[in-house]
């Protein structure tokens, strides 16, 4: 079973790896498209085949309470969500970093309302961007399974010990059908230990959590939390490659593709660097020197990686899924054009907004950009909602 | 931002979580955020547990069948003056702190 992929849904593959991690609890609350995440988990409870407490909540902001509590109790904690449910969940997604609550949210990445659209965007993770949780983008069916099973490794690591949202894009990878190589439960328990909290809630030890913080100690408390993120990228990096000693999968916070001579290189976060690659593939037969850096790790956000990926650059076009309401820029490219501004050469960097609320992205996308970017003249503006009809 | 904050925790002194002891509400003085404070005339006190009652911050506290009226532990009355106001003899006054 181990050696052969199988042909299943991307969603269902997700929910067989949180069986898989022996989860404790999923508190959540069913939204499409995340749905079928969900109802394969309900089953597998109710089967008695995933020994774990399911709370049907009643929103999702009860979902991410009851999911808080859960971790705070020590319980290996999992839940998932979509667009409005997780705009819904949002003033608690700000508690479980400081809480120090380990929790895996699956976000199956939908646009935002209004107007309500179910398709795929990733305006709903980036309305949490700065909460304080670790954030990952899967590109693939096996990507998703088994950043699932890292990322509880990686959320309950001692030194880490926060939230982690594992992003998917909604219906171009939820609810794809591809081979995916579903472990052995003997391999996953040899790789992820037992959910540890030292500090938990618990009635023998009772302590008290939530609390206030006054002007004289919530600087203190926030620069904490956030040196906690930032240090958790070396905690990420090994346990990428434990992963890889484990099952032979090797992952890195930003992958690379055909980059190493590219004097344009294509930026992408999630699914659709698939595409990318095969446009870049066709560009290189056509003698283009073009190549892909695709983020995997969005926060803490990669930033030595990025600046060596791109170091040799003449150009990069950045892809965001995402409008900036009043930005002069997507949410990636912000983060590029900040940490190249102190770069002693920085490569040109344009920004183009593509496939939002579902709108397909298309090899002639990436094509496209890549042409916008080789006859740019200097007069002219470097970002573009590609084919906008104004 | 001027030298002069103290912070209580250091970053690296930071609890996990920010957890702390239970019961530690207790150790945390409100009162000096008081700008009155209750006064009550025990003459007129029916001992009818109005104050006890109302008190959003429970200082009140029952003295017992013999003293026969409520104590407002002046360590957490924030003064807001709901007591005076729900009495039904009207014999809390709000007196304003000297400062």
């Amino acid at each position: 079973m181990a050696n052969k992929p199988i042909g299943i849904e991307v969603s269902l593959a997700v929910a067989e790896a949180v069986k898989l991690c022996d989860t404790d609890v999923v508190a959540a609350y069913p939204i499409t498209p995340q749905t079928h995440i969900v109802e394969h988990l309900s089953e597998l409870v109710a089967d008695g085949t995933l020994n774990a407490a399911y709370i049907p909540v009643e929103s999702e902001h009860s979902a991410m309470s009851a999911c808080i509590g859960s971790s705070a109790a020590g319980a290996r904690t999992f839940t998932a969500t979509s667009s409005q449910g997780l705009a819904l969940m949002n003033e608690m997604i700000y508690i479980a970093p400081t809480l120090r609550t380990p929790i895996v949210l699956l976000v199956a990445n939908r646009a935002l309302s209004a107007p309500i659209n179910i398709w795929n965007d990733h305006s709903d993770i980036m309305s949490v961007r700065d909460a304080g949780w670790i954030a990952l983008f899967a590109e693939n069916g096996q990507e998703a399974l088994d950043l699932t099973i890292m990322s509880f490794r990686i959320g309950e690591h001692p030194e880490v010990r926060l939230p982690v949202s594992l992003n998917i894009d909604g219906f171009t990878l939820s609810h794809f059908i591809e081979p995916i190589l579903i472990p052995e439960k003997a391999q996953v328990d040899a790789f992820l230990p037992p959910n540890q909290a030292e500090i938990k809630l618990d009635i023998s030890k009772p302590l008290s959590i939530g609390l206030l913080g006054t002007p004289e100690n919530f600087t203190e408390i926030k620069k904490a939390t956030d040196d906690l993120l930032v240090n958790s990228k070396k905690h990420i990096v090994s346990v990428f490659g434990e992963f890889e000693k484990s099952f032979g999968r090797k992952y890195n916070l930003v992958e690379t593709y055909r980059h190493e001579d590219a004097e344009i290189i294509i930026l992408t976060m999630g699914s659709i660097s698939e595409t990318a690659m095969t446009a870049v593939d066709e560009m290189r037969e056509a003698g283009q020197k073009v190549g892909l850096v695709r983020l995997r790790l969005w926060r803490p956000f990669p930033t030595e990686e990025l600046r060596a990926a791109l170091a040799k650059a003449k150009a990069v076009a950045v892809i965001d899924r995402h409008l900036v309401m009043g930005a002069p820029y997507g949410p990636v490219c912000l983060e590029i054009k900040s940490i190249l501004y102190d770069s002693p050469q920085p490569p040109k960097v344009f920004n183009f907004i593509l496939g939002l609320g579902g709108r397909d992205v298309r090899r002639a996308d990436f094509k496209t950009t890549v042409e916008r970017v080789k006859s740019a003249k200097d007069s002219q503006s470097s970002f573009e909602i590609l084919g906008v009809l104004e | 931002m001027s030298d002069k904050v103290e912070a209580q925790l250091r970053v690296k002194d930071m609890p996990f979580g920010f957890h702390a002891k239970p019961g530690s509400t207790m150790d945390f003085k409100t009162g000096d955020w008081r700008s009155a404070r209750p006064i009550l005339d025990r003459e007129k006190c029916v001992y009818c547990g109005f104050c006890y009652i109302y008190c959003p911050d429970g200082v009140y506290q029952d003295q017992g069948p013999e003293e026969k009226y409520y104590k407002a532990d002046l360590d957490y009355c924030k003064g807001c003056g709901v007591c005076a106001n729900e009495c039904p003899k009207k014999c809390i006054k709000m007196e304003l702190e000297e400062v």
